[in-house]
């Protein structure tokens, strides 16, 4: 082909894309805690120097450090994964009442398919759910082309913008068109009571703020080009967002298109036009019927759609002839090689002396929920981020006499373990929490934290000591132990640890085999 | 070969097997070639010796990061064992390269290499420009590991009689 062109590219992933459009808008503050599908977009933003960047220690932090910058007049970014958003919904939820001085975008990935994540949840009901607007790009150059859009909107209509990107637009990689980056003037910082101070009197006023903001930014939606018709074949048109939109112009390219890039508060009368220009309609999402549910509220009765058992996992071009024609979900299951423990790792000692005593393992989320699997198949539960840690307690209150241990990571200990430590200590629980200290955050590939004592750019920091700390929270022991190689001297602990009628922590300590430093 | 609209590559192997840094490199070259480009895999656990499958399509005008079933042009296959589950995506008269597995083995004296080696020979099959993929290894490649890996894409290429 060789058909030159000077203008600049680069071939980014879309969190990579988003990353340098958000920094081409002027982004100054960005924080996040790392989560996959979402960790290489804070990792690629750390990459320029003029940015303040952070790995936050879980994302309720990283949501209020990032939004009180926006609010302190500069624009900032927080990025998230689905179970993320979780965590940062308490400040979220009272944001989109107090709004913003300068731009402030929320990121958050969604993983259909759950490649790497513990649940499917579809994060376009926060639109709704919050009153906060929702961008969907549907592949790396609209997540630059998006972030910028965001930023407009958050600060023509004083709101935090949401943008949903999935795991399949994240790690995409494409040619993206690079451009230069626009400083932002910083906004004074200014008192303001009546919008920064959510007491019932002040949140009552802002409450009415934001309904009318919803309806303010509809107009906007209608308008939006985002919300892109194309009508070609009008015996068939589709209404469809995100990466959809891609697998059916690859099938069926010659159809009809409202494809929604302005996805929330959804443009009504545009979604109304185009069902009358099409003779049959169907609705293509992944995961949950969010616009199918939508366009029947509108009562558009023609408008077929998935058949339910597509509400899981991701689509793909395979799979979008039975998508749009109704029909069961049907794809034979090819064995694929399951993921392990990397050999070397040094979880594989502690495992096998909790499975060696035919312990009750309380799990948590990192490499270590893979001894789940053969042939350790030690960890019996896994719920959430600090789960280890509470859960220990709460299956001994049901169960006093077992014997039951808690494990959890460093990273996941600091992120959301301590506060389920001190509450283990105040509530005068016993037993035993390991912490499988690999000094890395190692399951998203081996980011800093606190324990690592580096921050995101490597550069030294005060370090967190942990042991230190699990003393102060109440623990009665505290033992640092090098599992690997020491496997006896591990057993002889915990045998001893586990009968004995105290709070105690177990620091099995040796760095991560697959991430040097 | 006839000239087409887009061409679609399937790679697949195990963790730690270079299969992302070898799709990557595909996709600078067609960048740089003026392709419009998509690549598509899954990170997360894959890092831990799970199955890996790339995507990479390219030509004037690209939709779908994936490629659907019977749609690969060709299929780069890194490990025997994940053989059987990628030729699903081959479509009918699609180029098997995994005869050439064995060969890059043979040829290669860092195992490393594996993956420069079988793009050396995928490169013969692709109408993109040499200075395109030299470009590429330029941009994929530290500056300590580029010499080497440019000698083994050379050295690859010589493996295939068309
Ligand atoms: S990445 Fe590190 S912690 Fe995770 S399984 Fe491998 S060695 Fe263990």
């Amino acid at each position: 082909m060789a058909k030159k062109t000077s203008v600049q590219k680069a071939f980014l992933s879309g969190n990579e894309a988003l990353a340098r459009g958000a920094w081409e808008t002027g982004l100054s503050v960005a924080c996040a805690y790392p989560g996959t599908p979402s960790t290489e977009i804070l990792e690629a933003l750390s990459l320029y120097p003029e940015l303040d960047v952070q790995w936050s220690v879980n994302e309720k932090v990283a949501y209020e450090v990032a939004y009180s910058a926006a609010v302190g007049g500069v624009r900032s970014l927080f990025a998230c994964k689905h179970v993320g958003l979780n965590v940062a919904m308490d400040p979220l939820m009272t944001s989109a009442y107090t709004g913003v001085q300068a731009g402030f975008v929320v990121v958050v990935c969604d993983d259909p398919g759950m490649h790497s994540s513990q649940n499917e949840q579809d994060t376009r009901w926060v639109g709704i759910y919050a009153k906060l607007p929702v961008l969907e790009p549907s592949s790396p150059a609209e997540a630059k082309l998006f972030v910028a859009e965001a930023f407009a909107l958050s600060e023509k209509f004083d709101t935090p913008v949401i943008i949903r990107m999935t795991t399949r637009i994240s790690h995409t990689k494409e040619d993206v068109l690079l451009g230069q980056r626009t400083p932002c003037q910083p906004v004074k910082l200014a008192v303001n009571i009546q919008k920064y101070v959510m007491v019932p009197a002040n949140a009552r006023v802002r409450h009415d703020f934001i309904e009318g903001r919803l309806t303010r930014l509809q107009a906007v939606s209608e308008k939006s080009k985002l919300n892109k018709m194309e009508i070609n074949d009008p015996s068939l048109g589709f209404i469809t967002s995100g990466i959809s939109y891609h697998y059916l112009k690859e099938v069926r390219p010659d159809a009809s298109f409202l494809k929604l890039g302005f996805l929330y508060p959804f443009c009504d009368a545009k979604i109304a036009e185009f069902s009358k220009k099409v003779k049959k309609l169907v609705v293509v999402e992944e995961l949950d019927p969010f616009i199918e549910d939508h366009v029947r509220q509108l009562g558009i009765k023609k408008a077929r759609t998935k058949h339910p058992s597509f509400r899981t996992g991701e689509l793909g071009p395979g799979v979008i002839e039975d998508v749009i024609n109704g029909r069961p979900k049907n794809v034979p299951k090819l064995p694929a090689r399951p993921p392990r423990l990397c050999a070397g790792c040094p979880h594989w000692a502690s495992f096998s002396v909790l499975k060696k005593l035919g312990l009750f393992v309380a799990g948590d989320i990192g490499c270590y929920t893979l001894g789940a699997l053969p042939p350790t198949s030690t960890l019996h539960t896994c719920i959430c981020m600090g789960a280890g840690v509470t859960f220990n307690e709460g299956l001994r209150r049901a169960h006093p006499d077992q014997k039951i241990v808690g494990i959890v990571g460093d990273s996941t200990f600091v992120h959301s373990g301590i506060t389920g430590l001190i509450n283990a200590a105040y509530n005068k629980a016993k037993g035993i929490i390991f912490i499988l200290d690999n000094s890395t955050t190692a399951m998203t590939g081996g980011q800093n934290h606190p324990g690592t004592g580096l921050t995101i750019r490597n550069e030294p920091t005060k370090r967190l000591d942990l042991k230190a700390l699990c003393e102060v929270c109440g623990a009665d022991h505290v033992d640092v132990i090098d599992p690997a190689g020491n496997v006896r001297e591990l057993e002889e602990l915990v045998s001893k640890r586990i009968n004995e009628d105290a709070l105690s922590v177990i620091i099995a300590a040796h760095p991560c085999k697959l991430i040097k430093r | 070969m006839k000239k087409q609209a887009y061409y679609n590559i399937t790679f697949g192997g195990i963790g730690g097997q270079g299969i992302i840094k070898a799709s990557e490199l595909l996709g600078w070259a067609a960048m740089y070639d003026g392709y419009h480009v998509k690549k598509s895999e899954v990170h997360g656990m894959s890092q831990r010796g799970g199955s890996v499958e790339s995507h990479v399509r390219f030509g004037k005008k690209i939709y779908s990061p994936l490629i659907g079933p019977g749609q690969a042009d060709f299929l780069l296959c890194f490990h025997a064992d994940e053989h059987p589950r990628l030729v699903m995506f081959l479509k009918s008269g699609g180029t098997d390269l995994v005869e050439y597995l064995k060969r890059a083995e043979a040829m290669v004296e860092n195992p490393k290499h594996v993956n420069t080696a079988l793009m050396g020979v995928l490169s013969v099959f692709l109408p993109i420009s040499g200075p395109s993929w030299q470009k590429a290894m330029e941009t994929v490649f530290s500056p300590k590991i580029l010499d080497e890996n440019k000698q083994v894409f050379q050295r690859a290429q010589g493996l295939v009689i068309k």
